[in-house]
């Protein structure tokens, strides 16, 4: 084994991961607008164009951006391996996936196969880049942890999701032949139970234990839960596409009970935190698993009773609860660490025993996290009931969501209005203290 | 305790432990039982910090032959969380309970991204590379008095 490749050093330029985090806040309150301008209407069918749409503002807008983001920020300390040319890769990556995501909205709101073509290669190149960069770092990871292993798995869902995504882009795009319905719920699966699940539990194996100093997850499911949940997924595609439909509602099952189990572990951890002062993000955990767990629940309640099938709100809410319950919860309290941890990072590396630093809670006030978390709240629930009622709840649920929306995304931009100027400050003092001191 | 890895993670683990009883000291605004605790933080954490410094490092950065690589990081932020230690204990000193909190959940973070890097990555390569040696430096590093 070689020592020499391996870098344990912190993290890349400020800028890398900063640019996914601050675009991705405002994709939300696009998915907002698109709710308000549609109204109740679009709750008539998941299989809507524009439903389509407000899905992947949220999964591909939002999700995604942060996601991939968070990644190339993480994998050094993780795994500890740097992505080569992070500036760069950052920018292909971020640049098309905003441009691809917002593509695709106009795709599926125009229908003119031109814009799924636009949006078919921007997508395709931001995804390519990142999954080559991601790859390459993880394959050369030192040491196999659970975590590397769990990233691994959601690695390989992407590619299978974005594969299939950019299939189903060619079927819209230039009219490519391909069994639609059946590969639309296979990209859905793979994205949420797939890369996003498989995601939050390799970052979870190190951020619950450490962050909110609770026991670690057992061994055994941090090695285990991921390969098992990828094995399952696999079995599942294919018994679905060969149409085997009781063996393919077994798979389910086992998925939607592997998922509840995740979401009870993490929840019991959480119980059992050492660290008793209240603190801001624990919150969106909380809401984030119970979200996934009644996201497993209800799954399994659709697979064997037959009245909440196709076109129940149940659906819906088999949408909403993963997306803006599960993946938006966690995603959210997670940037009100890393944001600040990062402004504190780079601010202390550029000042060091020059000038003060501002420290977390200076950065960014437990207040504004707490208040924005019931925006956040406010709107799950509003969504969750305008699934059931659209026609009384869809408008406030969409104003709901436009809130949280715009508020994380100030929040986010107050920190860095705070770095620059401590960064400012603190370099101006240092050339007075040069030239007069 | 058979490896490096658990011995250490272990470490980590009480030093989790002390910090989470002086951030509820703080919390509770109880400033002479946070200044107690606190002190006790400090030590648990230096003590830790120079086992690694002065066994764990020279042993794995003799068997693998690599001095600047992931060794130098790891001390780099010794040194960050002892200033930001340091930092803590001057505001304890002015009684300013607030600012303290707010230097607490900084250097958690600080404290548990390198526990990440050390537990996920640099341990493990100290068991490989150290093989046999893994006893005795462990028995060193107990032997180790805290300073």
């Amino acid at each position: 084994m070689n020592s020499a490749g391996l870098s344990l050093e912190q993290a890349p330029p400020f800028s890398v991961p900063l640019r996914f985090f601050l675009t991705a806040p405002w994709f939300l309150v696009l998915a907002a607008l698109l709710l308000l301008w549609q109204g109740p209407e679009i709750f008539a069918s998941r299989w809507l164009p524009v439903t389509l749409a407000l899905a992947h503002l949220f999964t591909l807008g939002f999700m995604a951006q942060v996601m991939l983001g968070a990644l190339l920020q993480m994998l050094p300390v993780v795994v500890g391996v740097v992505v080569p040319r992070p500036q760069l890769t950052a920018a292909l990556i971020h640049i098309p996936l905003t441009l691809g995501a917002l593509a695709l909205t106009v795709a599926f709101l125009s229908g003119v196969p031109a814009w799924f073509q636009v949006a078919w290669w921007l997508l395709g190149l931001g995804f390519g880049v990142a999954l080559i960069a991601i790859h390459l770092a993880l394959w050369r990871a030192p040491v196999v942890s659970g975590t590397v292993i769990a990233l691994r798995c959601a690695l390989g869902a992407l590619l299978i999701t974005v594969g299939l995504g950019l299939s189903l882009g060619g079927y819209f795009g230039w009219g490519w032949s391909l069994p639609v319905v059946a590969m639309t719920q296979l990209h859905a699966a793979w994205g949420l139970a797939g890369w996003t699940l498989l995601l939050v539990a390799g970052v979870a194996y190190q951020v619950v234990p450490m962050f909110q100093i609770t026991p670690p997850y057992p061994q055994w499911f941090g090695r285990g839960f991921a390969p098992l949940m990828a094995a399952l997924l696999a079995a599942w595609s294919v018994l679905m596409l060969g149409d085997w439909e009781t063996a393919a509602r077994l798979t389910s099952t086992a998925l939607a009970a592997g998922i509840a189990l995740f979401a009870l572990t993490t929840l019991h951890l959480l119980a059992q935190r050492r660290r008793k002062i209240g603190d801001p993000t624990l919150g969106y955990w909380r809401a984030s698993m119970a979200s996934l767990l009644a996201s497993a629940l209800l799954w399994l309640a659709t697979l064997w009773i037959p009245a909440l099938g196709p076109a129940s709100p149940a659906e819906w809410l088999l949408g909403i609860l993963p997306i803006l319950g599960f993946a938006v919860a966690v995603i959210n309290g997670m940037l009100y660490k890393i944001v600040p941890f990062l402004a504190w990072f780079h601010l202390q590396a550029q000042l060091f025993r020059r000038a003060k630093v501002p420290n977390m809670k200076q950065l960014l006030p437990e207040a504004r996290i707490r208040r924005q978390r019931w925006a956040y709240l406010t709107a799950l629930l509003l969504l969750l009931a305008a699934a059931v009622y659209p026609a009384v709840f869809t408008y406030p649920a969409a104003l709901a969501l436009g809130v949280t929306g715009a508020w994380l995304g100030i929040n986010l931009l107050s920190v860095l209005r705070i770095y620059r100027r401590a960064l400012h400050e603190g370099l101006a003092s240092v050339a007075w203290k040069k030239s007069c001191g | 305790m058979a490896t490096i890895a658990e011995f250490l993670a272990n470490e980590h683990r009480c030093c989790d432990e002390s910090f989470a009883t002086t951030e509820e000291a703080a919390q509770a605004g109880d400033l002479a039982h946070c200044r107690a605790t606190f002190r006790e933080f400090q030590a648990v954490m230096e003590h830790h910090f120079h086992k690694e410094e002065a066994m764990l490092f020279p042993a794995f950065e003799q068997a693998s032959g690599n001095a600047m690589g992931p060794t130098r990081v790891m001390r780099l932020e010794h040194q960050q969380m002892r200033e930001t230690l340091a930092g803590m204990d001057g505001t304890l000193a002015s009684g300013d309970l607030e600012e303290f909190l707010g230097q607490a959940e900084t250097l958690l973070i600080l404290m548990q991204q390198h526990n990440i890097k050390e537990e996920q990555i640099l341990y493990p390569m100290c068991d490989r590379f150290l093989g046999d040696a893994v006893r005795s430096v462990i028995q060193a590093m107990r032997d180790l008095p805290a300073g």
